[in-house]
């Protein structure tokens, strides 16, 4: 996802001046057409999404009529208030216990990574040394690398360590794997402070540690934005190795799990299942939101050279 | 990648191209009479045998060494092993069993299944995500402003959701006590594919063909908008007027397309194909749920088979190790191409 290059781009020759006139009755025309190829993109886009909302505010009765209607005639926040309470799932626990597990292994992740991955972006884009260019091929090989392969001898390592059921093992198996990409990404931040500002300030007499925390650090901001962007998405939607280590202890499943669990007992509680993702959903979308301008400069910029 | 170690333009102002760059950077601004701590010693002793940037990198050569690197040689490992309850527990001792493992794959004819479904449905999905991508990319850029932040909003919104959400949204949509997608085509007239004989259809348990006719949909839905913002960014990079000479010259919209933008764009495109044909290759979460969680052994994909050998009871490490291993190689065959492509570009330069 990365290292997409920029395509070669001849010069425009002396025709690009010369424009087409279209009449003007074509151009609405072409107008209406694009705009409602949009509209049922959109739509077709969001539909799953909305469909998760409406059954989440559909009392049990809706659910199965025989004409399903996209929106519900008596909305309910009673799935919402069952999974909150941990009636839902007929655990007991409540949704709060498994959201404060995954904030807790997703911020972790994401403090991790960053501060290891910034660490190597410095030295990749900064230096200049033996082994930069097989490291870096290194990173490319590695983010392929299958995890559901890993999981299989991951999981016989940390069982000899007694470390399943364990939310720590987790944030290390997160950060490890968002590693390559935040590194892959982060090199081309730090690669873009002119060095000029540092040499100015190193000539003003700032050590490194000073260079670091007031110039690089700010400089770098919004790259390490856009990479904690993919940690934090790692760690939050990661599936594989929590449903694997996490097994006997409920009060230690991440969301992901908590849904899976609730899917799996075959219920049929649609309301509440459909509530419990809407719920599990909500954050990252929202991150999404708040952070897409920067996130997608992030990634072209990682993804497309210039 | 831009290269900006190197084409960076000449240092304006005060200094003028220091010969080495990484060095001069990290000196202490000048240390003057303080006497010689053993920090100061430490780093000098860096500097001069120029350690920093390896001592920047031993965090995450530890991480990506041992979380990611050594398992997978561990796989290797435990692919010519019987290893199953007793090894694991420590109660029996590990037995090497030389290439039984792998014979007793190839022998079986799950493996054969569950192999063809991989390739059959990457092929599928990856040429759907690409069209599908690409399609949208290009109505992005034709699209006016408010109207383009619409759709690419709504995509942003699928490529957001978490991967268990929109599993378990998907197989609720195709669910066939309640689930729209049967209704929907319960109530469609038969020239249109539909009829009665929709309603209560059951897309997890009637075998490979329904369930990954809805993984196809739950995959492309999720995939489309990474691929479209990436042929989004990459159109934005080609000249306006390439494109106006091209339909003076008369070339309609799909003329031009495979005239001027394909060319243009075939490195990104030879990316995202390879990219995407990891990512496809073996998807396991959505499997995983919209197969039933398991036990329906006519749908496993390689990813599914390999965690259904390894963990279900009696687990047997060995096997899914060796099946793992068969999944990892052709990832990193596909991977060597991929790293190929990039290294050509100039990306780790």
């Amino acid at each position: 996802m990365t290292a997409l290059p920029q395509a070669r781009l001849p010069h425009p020759g002396p025709r690009a001046t010369h424009r087409t006139r279209r009449r003007p009755a074509r151009r609405v025309a072409r107008r209406a057409a694009l705009n409602g190829c949009g509209v049922i993109v959109a739509l077709v886009t969001l539909f799953p999404i909305l469909w998760m909302v409406s059954t989440a505010v559909k009392p049990a009765s809706e659910l199965f009529s025989l004409t399903p209607h996209p929106l519900p005639a008596h909305p309910t926040l009673g799935n919402f208030a069952e999974v909150m309470n941990g009636k839902a799932a007929g655990l007991g626990i409540s949704f709060w216990v498994f959201a404060r597990n995954s904030l807790f292994v997703t911020i972790s992740t994401v403090l991790l990574a960053s501060v290891i991955s910034l660490l190597a972006a410095v030295a990749v884009a900064r230096f200049r040394f033996r082994f930069r260019s097989a490291y870096l091929v290194m990173l490319l090989i590695v983010q392929m690398l299958p995890p559901q392969a890993m999981v299989i001898s991951l999981f016989v390592d940390f069982r000899g360590l007694g470390l399943l059921d364990n939310l720590g093992a987790l944030i290390l198996i997160y950060a490890a794997q968002a590693l390559p990409i935040s590194i892959w990404m982060l090199r081309n931040f730090v690669a873009a402070v002119p060095k000029d500002v540092e040499e100015a300030a190193a000539i003003d007499g700032a050590g490194p540690a000073r260079i670091f925390w007031r110039i690089l650090l700010p400089l770098v901001a919004p790259g390490l934005v856009a990479t904690s962007t993919f940690s934090f998405i790692t760690a939050w939607n990661e599936f594989i190795f929590a449903l694997t280590f996490l097994g006997t202890d409920q009060g230690n499943y991440t969301l992901p799990i908590y849904v899976q669990y609730f899917f799996g007992r075959g219920t049929a509680d649609w309301g509440g299942i459909m509530a419990a993702s809407t719920l599990y959903t909500i954050p990252v979308v929202v991150f999404f939101l708040i952070v897409q301008r920067r996130m997608v400069g992030g990634l072209v910029a990682g993804a497309v050279k210039g | 990648m831009a290269d900006t170690v190197d084409n960076r333009p000449p240092a304006s102002g005060r200094l003028a191209g220091p010969a080495n760059p990484g060095r001069r950077r990290l000196s202490p601004p000048a240390v003057g009479a303080r006497p010689a701590t053993t920090r100061d010693r430490s780093g000098h002793f860096i500097r001069r045998h120029r350690l920093g940037p390896y001592l920047l990198l031993v965090p995450s050569l530890i991480g990506i060494g041992l979380i990611l690197l050594w398992p997978t040689v561990q796989i290797g490992i435990l692919s010519f092993q019987n290893y199953g309850l007793g090894q694991v527990s420590g109660a029996a001792p590990t037995q090497w069993v030389g290439f039984s493992n792998f014979t007793n794959i190839l022998t079986d004819s799950e493996f054969w299944l569950a192999l063809r479904i991989t390739v059959v449905f990457a092929v599928v999905v990856v040429v759907l995500t690409l069209v599908v991508g690409t399609l949208v990319g290009l109505l992005l850029h034709h699209l006016g402003r408010r109207m383009a932040t619409f759709v690419s909003t709504a995509a942003l919104l699928a490529w957001a959701t978490p991967v268990v959400s929109a599993s378990v949204v998907f197989f609720w949509l195709f669910s066939p006590d309640g689930g729209i997608v049967d209704w929907t085509l319960s109530k469609l007239p038969g020239w249109l594919g539909g009829g009665a004989h929709w309603a209560g259809f059951n897309w997890t348990t009637s075998g490979a063909l329904p369930a990954y006719t809805v993984l196809t949909a739950l995959v492309v839905w999720m995939s489309f908008p990474f691929i479209a913002v990436t042929v989004l960014a990459g159109l934005k990079t080609i000249p306006a007027e390439l494109v106006d000479a091209a339909r003076v010259d008369g070339a309609g919209p799909w003329r031009s397309f495979w005239r001027v933008t394909y060319p243009l764009m075939r490195p990104i495109f030879l990316v995202l194909l390879l990219l995407s044909i990891i990512w496809d290759f073996g998807v396991f979460t959505q499997t995983y749920f919209i197969t039933g969680e398991l036990g329906n052994r006519d749908e496993y994909n390689l990813s599914l088979y390999a965690y259904d050998k390894a963990f279900t009871m009696p687990p047997s490490y060995g096997l899914g190790a060796a099946l793992a291993l068969v999944l990892t190689i052709i990832l990193l065959l596909i991977t060597v191409g991929y790293v190929r492509a990039s290294v050509r570009q100039g990306a780790t330069s």
